[in-house]
């Protein structure tokens, strides 16, 4: 899918007529259906991994086919209304959450302009409360006795197959980043009702299989690009040669699947094969040898991402299951996780309340090198590995040179699920300002809670919509030119696997020359390892300023 | 916006009529008040029972600042509580303060292209203007219910006037109650975006209580009406006895239509987003503490059956792999040497 230059669709974004340059549609939004066509939608997914799915989960994911988006004939089940009638009752009857955000909306348009895929696109379905709306539209002609009594009047429509094509459109343009939801006065929360419609569209078979495939690889090999056990030990010891390359000692501490050891390290598996997750992973080797951490990693649960929270509650939950039985399995006392913002809005605010069944022997987490307790993980005795980190530093346990990232101007990118999911904001940064001299700050409307999604989000980080994310992630690019253009900035950091992936599309994009890197691949350049050379060049073979030799 | 217009008219019309057929003034001045307090106070508790009904699975709350974490990172507690007590400051903000419509922010987009940000406080002022003149009239009114009127009442109509212009004293909530309810109605016709998503639900509440607004300006300012019958009927509501037919009579039709139109708002409330009264304390992004690491949350519904792919499978599926690699196994592979099963 060819799209258009960055400077094309630059002037396109402020200049096309669209709801952001102050056009108005002349059309109600209700007699506005949506057209797909190439580059506007995710494939569908393939039928036998709906059938791989339908195994665990019958029903929840349809009926298992071959379809196409671009055709008039979904091949949905005959009474396909009715399912989706049946399991908005059901979800209704689930999820408080679910009910009121679909009564007590005003419309009063605070969330309207908050949305980044809004921003890019002008397109007034992309306001979250016109997003809502596409449900709410047929909640109320199903559920409500005004919506039942006076019908278009009260927007309330009959669920249609216009209606369904038009949440397969717009509930994947929403990344379920919850940036309106902060600035709601009812705290309604989008990206609670896009999981909604999620889980509803896969009821009637409607999916996409840059989700689904992913999910089904996380369950069977352990992660979601299906790397078998070998592969994956393979992969991550290769980073090994790297970083003796760059540092000049070999570490020896990095072990897999072992048994007794303390602490279980569960990463997104992205970091051991992608660039640039994989300098992350360089940097958290490096961390853990430098304090000489007891840990492992696991092949079985080698995802910390969660693919199964961008389709329903119950594939999340058997996938998220892997963490807590594995450590369970090899002994361990806790859990550390890598940087991932998906991972952790289910770590933090799922894992425990889904999964807690399973762990039975893990301890409170303690750090072994500093003796912290870490409270807040008291019940769920999982640890982010920022705040392991930030503790460390604060103990002065960790031997830092700063003035290796000096030939990196750094900001920092508040991933949406640790900033709106989690509350960690103050932690990456204490890193930042530890290990490197030049950290500067986005504005402040796009950085922390109101901080701006990559676009990329809960499954949609795919090719074939590229123009779509290169839209939704103009909000977030926008910003760091801002600092780009004042400060010199050309690295942006961030706490999530799915940014170092999006980010560095969206960044060849709009601002070629800011690279992207995990917060850990900044500590791990920082680090005075034992016994280490003269360090010439950080993790990537790039040379440090100043100590070219 | 022209049905909700038609609607409000309508109401006044029946009000207006109905109230000079003889005998229906007891209708409309007792009967239909009485059943929409009824309605007003059952919906409303039916309309929360039924939201209680439903569980809250998750503990989700949108996290609007530093969550608590190690002891020498500064929690923002009102943005992002961990503790029941700062639940409650957090939901006191956010229902006395508008907390996080105080937030809100206008963007653009320019030439560049360049997205901006600005604080944007429009709306806040004028929705909590209107809520709390709202609030104050509706406790004004209490003077008319209690006999004697209790000290807070008369306190809270001394500071309402206190401006002493004219004579009856101006209120200074009767004018921003209109100017606010005002502001939001233009902000619905001019802002393009508010425009396009607005529909009939959020155009007759605001007529309806700008008519009520303006019926009861009119009483006060302009039309005479009788406030010792009303007194006598409101007293009279409350102790559910009917006033002697003269009391009746003696109140003007102004009185009527600003009573019917109060009614329709009490029946029309429960079934509306004007729900969101009730709602805002529910809402399980805002009245949640973030501790779901801390504090094990429980779902009722939870599926004990949904397990995790077993360690056991997995192993089975790459025992070969596995073994080769160096991983460390569960099971060893069975002997070459020794027959197939």
């Amino acid at each position: 899918m060819a799209i258009p230059k960055a400077k094309e669709l630059g002037v396109n974004v402020a200049t096309e007529p669209s709801m952001m340059t102050g056009a108005i549609p002349k059309k109600h939004w209700m007699d506005n259906p949506v057209t797909f066509k190439p580059g506007n939608y995710c494939y569908p997914g393939k039928k036998s991994i709906v059938e791989y799915h339908s195994k665990s989960f019958p029903g929840l994911f349809g009926v298992p086919r071959e379809w196409e988006v671009e055709s008039d004939d979904w091949k949905l089940p005959e009474n396909w209304q009715k399912i989706i009638f049946e399991g908005m009752k059901e979800r209704l009857g689930k999820f408080r959450s679910f009910k009121i955000f679909m009564d007590c909306c005003v419309r009063c348009g605070a969330c309207a302009d908050k949305c980044h895929f809004f921003l890019g696109t002008g397109d007034p379905k992309n306001m979250p409360v016109l997003r809502a709306e596409l449900i709410r539209s047929v909640y109320r002609n199903d559920f409500t006795a005004f919506g039942k009594l006076f019908g278009r009047v009260a927007n309330a429509r009959e669920m249609t197959f216009a209606v369904l094509k038009e949440w397969f459109m717009y509930f994947y343009q929403c990344t379920e980043c919850r940036r309106c939801s902060v600035f709601c006065p009812y705290g309604i929360d989008t990206a609670e009702i896009t999981m909604m419609a999620r889980e509803l569209l896969h009821l009637v078979g409607v999916n996409t299989n840059w989700i689904l495939e992913p999910a089904a690889n996380s369950n069977r090999t352990g992660n979601h690009l299906g790397l078998q056990p070998h592969t994956f030990k393979d992969n991550a010891e290769f980073l090994l040669d790297d970083i003796e390359t760059a540092t000049g000692i070999r570490i020896n501490s990095l072990t897999f699947n072992r048994k007794g050891a303390e602490i279980l390290f569960i990463i997104p598996s992205a970091d051991v094969f992608a660039e640039p997750g994989i300098f992350t992973f360089m940097g958290y080797l490096l961390l853990f040898d430098h304090i000489g951490l007891d840990y492992t990693i696991s092949t079985y649960a080698s995802e910390g991402g969660n693919f199964g929270s961008f389709t329903n509650n119950e594939l999340m939950k058997k996938l998220n299951g892997k963490m807590f039985a594995e450590a369970e399995r090899i002994g361990a006392k806790w859990i550390l996780g890598g940087e991932c913002g998906h991972m952790w809005r289910v770590v933090h605010q799922y894992m425990d309340t889904m999964n807690g069944e399973l762990r039975k022997t893990l301890e409170v987490p303690k750090s072994p090198i500093t003796g912290t307790v870490f409270e807040n993980a008291a019940s769920s005795k999982m640890v982010h590995i920022s705040e392991f980190t930030a503790d460390l530093i604060k103990h002065g346990k960790l031997k830092i040179d700063k003035r290796r990232n000096d030939h990196r101007c750094v900001t920092f990118h508040d991933s949406c699920n640790p900033a709106r999911g989690m509350g960690l904001i103050d932690e990456p940064r204490y890193i930042l300002e530890n290990v490197c001299n030049k950290f500067y700050e986005m504005p402040e409307n796009t950085i922390r809670e109101q901080t701006f999604c990559c676009g990329s989000g809960t499954g949609l980080n795919t090719g074939e919509i590229m123009e779509l994310r290169m839209r939704g992630g103009l909000p977030r690019a926008n910003a760091v030119k801002y600092v780009e253009e004042k400060h010199g900035v050309d690295m942006l950091s961030c706490v999530c696997a799915i940014d170092r992936a999006t980010l560095l599309a969206l960044m060849e994009y709009w601002n070629p020359n800011v690279g992207v890197c995990g917060v850990s691949e900044l500590v791990g350049n920082a680090l005075i390892m034992d016994g280490e050379q003269a360090r010439e060049t950080d993790l990537r073979g790039e040379p440090l300023a100043g100590m070219e030799g | 916006m022209k049905h909700s217009f038609l609607a409000v008219i309508a109401l006044v019309l029946v009000a207006m009529l109905g109230a000079q057929v003889p005998g229906l003034k007891s209708v409309f001045g007792v009967v239909i008040p009485w059943l929409a307090f009824v309605i007003f106070l059952g919906g409303f508790a039916y309309r929360v029972l039924q939201w209680g009904k439903s569980p809250v699975p998750f503990r989700i709350p949108t996290t609007s600042g530093q969550g608590k974490s190690l002891d020498w990172i500064k929690q923002d507690k009102y943005d992002c509580p961990a503790t029941g007590a700062q639940v409650i400051i957090r939901m006191i903000l956010e229902i006395f303060a508008f907390r996080s419509l105080f937030k809100n922010t206008k963007s653009e987009v320019h030439s560049g292209p360049k997205l901006t940000y600005e604080s944007s406080k429009w709306l806040w002022l004028a929705g909590i203007t209107f809520h709390y003149c709202f609030l104050i009239i509706v406790l004004r009114h209490m003077r008319l219910f209690t006999n004697p009127m209790p000290a807070f009442i008369a306190a809270l109509e001394f500071g309402d006037g206190f401006l002493q212009i004219g004579a009856p004293t101006v209120y200074i909530t009767d004018l921003l109650f209109v100017l606010a309810l005002s502001f939001l109605f233009l902000r619905r016709l001019v802002n393009a975006k508010v425009r396009y998503i607005s529909f009939a639900a959020d155009y007759f509440p605001l007529f309806l209580i700008l008519s009520i607004g303006i019926t009861g300006i009119l009483m006060r300012y302009f039309v005479r009406v009788d406030v010792v019958s009303i007194k006598q009927l409101a007293v009279g509501l409350t102790t559910m006895s009917l006033p002697a037919a003269d009391v009746m009579d003696k109140i003007g039709t102004m009185f009527f239509i600003h009573l019917f139109l109060v009614c329709t708002l009490m029946v029309y409330f429960p079934y509306s987003k004007l729900m969101h009264l009730g709602g805002i304390f529910l809402s399980p992004t805002r009245n949640l503490a973030n501790n779901s690491r801390m504090v094990r949350h429980i779902n009722p519904w939870n599926d004990l059956k949904i397990k995790p792919h077993s360690y056991a499978g997995y192993e089975d599926d790459f025992r070969e792999y596995m073994v080769n690699a160096g991983l460390p196994v569960e099971k060893e592979l069975p002997k070459a040497s020794e027959p197939e099963a």
